[in-house]
């Protein structure tokens, strides 16, 4: 009893060193000061917008820089960024930006032509190795050039017939070129910083410290300890600074959910990452001023290997997608408010919304499979689904292990790998069915459909279509809008007709934000341009 | 002495090496690179990544020029997932944190262990040591991934004295430490008690209060260098415990140290960052081990530098 008396005083002590009582927490001085702490899920690995590739780093490089186009707060259209205006031509191959006169980097100096041209240079050189360089080969000779066939970059359709002026040429008409325009790898880079600092075309340039970085967003990296806090700064030189409301946002690293829930209620973030699924009902009934569930451009799905016996039939395949309750999964299970997928492309991506649908219908699922000649599941062999793990995937990975046991007779065994080994099974197509998750790069179905293609890096399932190649081809090359999204509609239609893959829901975005963070709207990419943020004491 | 230091140090070598060269091999041979992700990188992509770490050279030759550099310019590497950091930075960087937190903890563990130890083992069979072993045993079976959320959702949410997370003013020290000194501070209960007891039926105990010195010089001058022997036996290994087992804890608390790169490393497959903070933390062990045996000796004199 002495002893746990003495524990405690020890602690009392320590508390009365630390002023004793509640002190004052970041989120209350944070309003008072409009500097908006939020975490960030996992750390960011580096500040380079060519070598980004997380989430995260997006989530700390949109404070930091600014593209030629940005983006509208409630909708994410292209609004004016570093360009003030632009023009496309009548063939809509070529499209002109005309640069503001006042657009500055940190260090003062202004943004130019030239800047843009040689950070897209820089992306597209061999040596850097830049993970999205392929989200420039719709610009002109960009792909010959990025793959080592020419060396001419002037052979490139870039060019700066001024200082203010940048004129990009496409390999073909692109409706969605200037939403593409908003993904990080086409931001500009100061190359004179980084040639200070090595090489600025390879990598492990040191530039993207506080003490040497530049960068041309509303805000300016303040300090970065890795790991623990990276503090960007309003900047004074940001052609819009006048209108940027917040002083500073501080980015916190916290990997794990749980730490990042009980640091916001700590009152240390103004918003979280993400939130347990544990919580989400407990927030819902106690706080649901704090939760917010926004829809995100993201489906989670399984693929078919369709080159196995048993998965090479389609009828097999539409009998499996369309044994799955798919409302009971997101109500009961998830509880996340995400929407059931019938298609692939989420409703609402850049206008369109898929009509061709997997719906639930077990006694069609139960016809296609006696058509297919396993009534019940007679003579079905085991199928098996790989899964990398994870909590969640197991939990929705049983349930569908039960609804096709009930429904179809189907015998499923569930397969448990670590991340980067089932990555290398889907790569070597070591798999029969495998969880999977797609998320859109900007806002256009181009960004899911072209997953499909046969020529694709990322369909990973066997499944090709030569029709449906050419209707994405044709759609690539379509200006009108109407005309295009009934293209993207025809070849949805295809893909769901032959199903490859296994639709399971749309994503949503759970997280917790305090009630002072204004200017915080639902959008689809959860994108949230810094400089329309701000505080407001409740 | 120094003989015997200097053949332990000898002989570290040839263990460091079989342990470089066995993690270099093993981290090869599991399944997936640093450079598979969720989306394809294009072929030539990988192919130009692949040739910028020296990836695409023969595995052999790699491992010669993986060994070249560290032995003869003491460089860990570039590092494949953070592209502008070499290995070397990122444990400058990261490694104070983790020593930080493990030498506060290993302070908890010490002070509060020692001090349960010896009392139950003086108040023997009486309520207080009933109170320390069952503190001993609530210790050693609550996990740190229950303790630490329980001291936070107390200190830090209700009564506000903390922060639930953060690694800035002394005060984050505190319950990162008491969460991760506590696991060890029942330990070292459970071992003193143990120690100290079986000393203090030796017979020179005796001596020493039929010689009429006062309990707390036979307590604190003769019983308590024999009682310590097995909580020094344990320090070692434990020291090595606490900085490399400090993972969770730095999860928990958001805590930049080593432990969190050390797993997150081998999840990304970032070959260069495994090695590093595995060549670290085997130094750290055979350096710690070594202490210990040199602190035995000298707290045991039937022990010798032999």
């Amino acid at each position: 009893m002495r002893r746990l008396l003495g524990f405690l005083s020890v602690l009392l002590c320590l508390s009365a060193f630390s002023g004793c009582g509640p002190r004052e927490t970041a989120v209350a001085r944070g309003d008072r000061e409009q500097v908006l702490h939020r975490g960030m899920g996992p750390d960011l690995a580096d500040l380079d917008p060519a070598l980004a590739t997380g989430t995260s780093d997006y989530t700390v490089l949109s404070a930091l820089f600014e593209g030629l186009v940005a983006e509208d707060p409630k909708t994410l259209a292209p609004v004016p960024g570093v360009a003030e205006s632009w023009e496309v031509s009548p063939d809509h191959l070529t499209y002109t930006f005309h640069l503001r006169a006042n657009a500055r980097w940190s260090n003062g100096e202004a943004v130019t032509a030239r800047d843009f041209l040689a950070s897209w240079r820089r992306v597209l050189t061999p040596a850097l190795a830049a993970d999205n360089a392929s989200l420039l080969y719709i610009v002109q000779g960009a792909e010959a050039f990025h793959k080592g066939q020419s060396a001419d970059f002037s052979q490139v359709g870039f060019s700066a017939p001024d200082d203010r002026t940048v004129r990009i040429t496409l390999e073909h008409p692109a409706a969605y070129f200037l939403s593409l325009l908003q993904h990080w790898v086409w931001w500009p880079v100061h190359l004179p910083t980084l040639e200070k600092y090595g090489s600025a075309f390879e990598r492990g340039n040191r530039w993207g410290r506080p003490e040497t970085f530049v960068g041309n967003g509303p805000f300016t990296l303040k300090s970065w300890r890795s790991g623990q806090l990276l503090v960007a700064e309003k900047s004074a030189t940001y052609w819009d600074a006048a209108n940027v409301r917040l002083q500073a946002v501080h980015f916190y690293p916290i990997e794990d959910v749980g730490a990042e829930e009980r640091a916001f209620r700590g009152g240390q973030l103004h918003l979280t990452e993400a939130l347990p699924i544990a919580k989400i009902d407990a927030y819902r009934k106690d706080q649901p001023q704090l939760l917010r569930i926004d829809p995100y451009l993201g489906t989670y799905f399984y693929r078919i290997n369709v080159t196995r016996p048993f998965l090479n039939e389609r009828k097999v395949r539409r009998a499996l997608a369309l044994a799955v309750d798919r409302d009971n999964l997101v109500g009961r299970v998830l509880r996340g408010g995400q929407l059931p997928a019938y298609a692939f492309t989420p409703p609402g991506t850049g206008g369109y919304t898929p009509e061709a649908r997997l719906g639930t219908d077990f006694a069609e699922a139960r016809r296609l499979l006696a058509e297919a000649g396993y009534p019940g599941g007679k003579g079905a062999p085991v199928v098996e689904l790989l899964l990398n793990t994870s909590e969640n995937h197991r939990l929705i990975a049983e349930a569908l292990q039960e609804m096709w046991r009930r429904e179809l007779g189907l015998e499923v065994r569930l397969v448990n790998m670590e991340g980067k080994s089932a990555l290398v099974a889907r790569r070597m197509g070591e798999f029969q069915l495998m969880r999977s998750s797609w998320i859109g790069d900007y806002a256009d179905p181009a960004s899911f459909l072209s997953v499909w293609a046969g020529d694709s890096g990322n369909n990973y399932t066997g499944w090709s279509n030569p029709a449906y190649d050419q209707l994405l081809y044709q759609a690539a090359r379509t200006e009108d809008p109407d005309a295009r999204r009934q293209l993207f509609q025809k070849a949805e239609a295809l893909l769901v007709d032959e199903a490859p893959f296994i639709p399971l829901y749309y994503y949503t975005h759970v997280f917790l934000i305090r009630p002072s963070v204004k200017g915080w709207y639902p959008t689809l990419l959860d994108h949230h341009p810094y400089k329309h943020v701000w505080l407001e004491a409740p | 002495m120094f003989r015997f230091i200097a053949r332990r140090l000898l002989e570290t070598i040839p263990v460091l090496f079989i342990i470089v060269t066995a993690t270099f091999f093993m981290v090869r041979f599991v399944p997936g690179g640093p450079f598979d992700g969720e989306k394809a990188t294009t072929p030539e992509i990988r192919h130009n990544l692949e040739a910028y770490y020296g990836l695409n050279l023969p595995l052999h030759q790699q491992y010669l020029n993986y060994l070249d550099r560290v032995v003869l310019h003491g460089d860990l590497g570039r590092s494949t997932k953070y592209a502008s950091r070499t290995v070397n930075e990122i444990i400058a960087d990261k490694l104070p944190a983790s020593v930080e937190l493990g030498l506060l903890s290993l302070t908890v563990a010490l002070v509060l262990g020692l001090a349960a130890g010896i009392l139950a083992a003086v108040k023997r069979n009486t309520f207080l040591d009933y109170a320390a072993s069952a503190f001993a045993m609530t210790g050693i079976c609550v996990p740190t991934f229950v303790l630490g959320p329980l001291l936070v959702l107390v200190f830090a949410i209700h009564l506000g004295w903390f922060s639930a997370s953060g690694w800035y003013g002394w005060t984050d020290r505190v319950l990162p430490s008491l969460t991760l000194g506590v696991v060890y501070a029942a330990y070292v209960a459970r071992l003193t008690r143990g120690g100290m007891l079986e000393v203090l039926n030796q017979d020179y105990i005796r001596t020493a209060r039929a010689k009429g010195a006062s309990e707390l010089r036979v307590i604190f001058r003769h019983a308590l260098r024999g009682g310590l022997l097995p909580v020094v036996s344990f320090l070692g290994p434990a020291t090595a415990g606490i900085l490399t087992g400090s993972f969770v804890i730095e999860t928990i608390f958001q805590i930049p140290g080593l432990g969190r790169e050390f797993v997150n490393s081998a999840f990304n497959r970032d070959y260069t960052l495994v090695l590093g903070t595995v060549i670290l933390y085997a130094v750290l062990i055979v350096g710690l081990n070594l202490v210990v045996d040199v602190v035995q000796v000298w707290l045991n004199p039937k022990l010798k530098f032999e």
